[in-house]
């Protein structure tokens, strides 16, 4: 049997792979290099463009300078905190209600028509048109800070999920009944696995869409937190301490999402190989 | 029919098909894709079920797989008339079918799975199913890091683990090259020669229903019928050298000459599920 030999997987050299990966590396690392330093002359020489000015862009060095005070002040963490305990809320909540409302919406009509046009309805609603009746119909500012983040996170999760169940291939299901499949078998040992990969495009979405969402909710209603900090920083006029959080908002945001996607190819260390292979 | 001499006669895989039609699509796209179709198969018999793509072939399949419903007529299997899928009528489609995100060993086990089988059992009985079709060293690879011929010996080996009584096979080597066709036939007829399944295999590859099968059931374009049967007795073990001899071209002729296309629109492809593959 020669084909047990056909797995057809060229390995190319180990050496020229890893000086490539360091010569993107560095290429990749110096256009970062190239935006601050582009920053750090428009905002150094004030430079007026006409319709949009860097007359009052604090310049790099004077937001490192920020930075360190806010660390060493010590309300870093309470900021931190306040934000990601609202967003790790929010966030897990449209988890639990996407996936669940999208696996049933997915397998069953009758609940696709009981269910979703009140939500396609709710749908084009932006999360921070929500922030007034938000305000009124919670308690608390905090929770109605959750609540829009997690409304912001539930749409995409939700319509992922659903499309991901949708299209799973006929045949895998077939298969899986030719096989002695029953009905609850059939969704956990298939459609389950068939959808993660979706499932999971539209966790990593939701991420980021639960960052935006939250951080608007934060600037309006908020007391502590990074938006909070953010927009207190421009009414307070310390403009470096602006652009302290929104960096910090790109880091959280960065790094949440590289960890779901994390989280994703260990769940699915298949996928990394089916995509290997285009 | 004429079984090998080292393996007992089949008892079970009789099917009996009766005045059967299938009519697939709705409102005005319906059509009738197989039409009063009667067939008998012998417990043990290899039938190759030939025609042009588009056919109804794949359509017969599937009804007999339980995943269509006959629109009329009767299907039976060993007497039982079909309802639904069963893990005694194992399905093979022509690729891309296997779990991808289940390793080989486990897209094997599968069928024991979902008897409730433990999981040392079920790892002992695949193992021995992936020695059978040359793959044991492959065992914690996943799908997608094999090559077609490949996967297909996985797809045989995971329906061969319920022991069923009739392997239903849809072009299963029609993504095949042609040296890789070859072999996996070979091997498809090794299997069935030491377990004596009842096997109808779909193709529209007349060289290969001429070297599989006891009996080729030639069909018509759509609607579906049987316009000829077709017995091959050339002995039993077959090797690649069949197909250069006499007695084997002749056949063929008589093939090309049923198949022979009246106009030149080829129908789209039917699937065992219905319209849309």
């Amino acid at each position: 049997m020669s084909s047990l030999t056909d797995t057809a997987s060229t390995v190319s050299e180990p050496a020229a792979a890893s000086r490539h990966d360091r010569h993107r590396a560095l290429r990749r690392a110096s256009s970062i290099a190239l935006c601050i330093l582009a920053w750090h002359l428009a905002s150094t020489f004030r430079i007026d463009l006409g319709i949009v000015t860097f007359q009052n862009v604090p310049p790099p060095l004077e937001v490192v300078a920020a930075a360190r005070e806010l660390i060493e002040s010590g309300t870093l963490l309470s900021h931190l905190t306040a934000s990601l305990s609202r967003v790790l809320g929010g966030y897990t909540g449209a988890a639990a209600v996407g996936v669940a409302l999208g696996l049933l919406i997915g397998r069953s009509r009758g609940v696709e028509d009981a269910l979703l046009p009140p939500l396609e309805l709710l749908r084009p609603i932006p999360a921070v048109a929500w922030i007034p009746l938000a305000i009124l119909m919670f308690p608390s500012s905090e929770l109605s800070m959750v609540f829009i983040t997690f409304t912001g996170a539930l749409f995409p999760i939700l319509l992922a999920t659903i499309h991901g169940v949708e299209s799973v291939d006929s045949r895998l299901i077939a298969s899986a009944r030719s096989l002695g499949a029953r009905r609850h078998a059939v969704f956990i040992e298939v459609v389950l696995p068939a959808a993660a990969p979706g499932i999971f495009t539209g966790l990593s979405i939701g991420m980021g869409t639960a960052w935006f969402c939250l951080v608007t909710a934060e600037m309006i209603a908020g007391q502590f937190g990074i938006g909070y900090y953010t927009w207190a920083s421009y009414t307070i006029q310390n403009y470096p301490d602006i652009v302290v959080g929104m960096l910090l908002i790109g880091l959280l945001g960065m790094g949440s999402s590289a960890a779901i996607r994390k989280l994703g190819s260990a769940l699915m260390p298949w996928q990394a190989l089916e995509a290997k292979k285009t | 029919m004429r079984p090998a001499p080292h393996s007992p006669p089949a008892v079970a895989g009789r099917i009996d098909i009766r005045n059967l039609s299938i009519r697939l699509g709705q409102g005005r796209q319906a059509f009738e894709a197989v039409q009063n179709v009667s067939l008998g198969i012998e417990p043990g018999e290899f039938v190759c079920l030939l025609g042009p793509s588009g056919c109804g072939k794949s359509t017969l399949l599937g009804t007999l797989a339980g995943h269509l419903q006959p629109g009329s007529g009767d299907i039976r299997v060993d007497a039982l008339p079909v309802e639904g899928p069963h893990p005694e009528r194992g399905l093979v489609f022509q690729h891309h079918t296997l779990f991808p995100w289940l390793k080989v060993v486990d897209n094997v086990a599968f069928g024991m799975k979902m008897r409730g089988i433990g999981r040392q059992e079920r790892s002992r009985e695949a193992q021995r199913l992936l020695d059978r079709v040359g793959l044991s060293e492959f065992r914690h690879h996943y799908p997608s890091q094999l090559s077609g011929g490949m996967q297909q010996r996985v797809e045989i080996a995971r329906v061969l683990i319920n022991q069923p009584k009739v392997m239903l096979m849809d072009e299963p080597f029609g993504a095949l090259d042609a040296q890789t066709r070859m072999m996996m036939q070979q091997l498809l007829l090794d299997i069935w020669e030491s377990i004596r399944t009842t096997i109808v295999f779909i193709t529209h590859d007349i060289d290969e229903a001429l070297f599989l099968a006891d009996r080729i059931i030639v069909m018509s374009p759509r609607p579906g019928r049987i316009i000829e049967q077709i017995a091959v007795e050339f002995a039993r073990p077959r090797r690649a050298e069949l197909i250069t001899t006499d007695g084997f071209t002749r056949l063929k002729h008589r093939c090309l000459e049923l198949l022979h296309p009246k106009s030149n629109h080829p129908l789209p492809r039917l699937s065992p599920l219905g319209t849309v593959p």
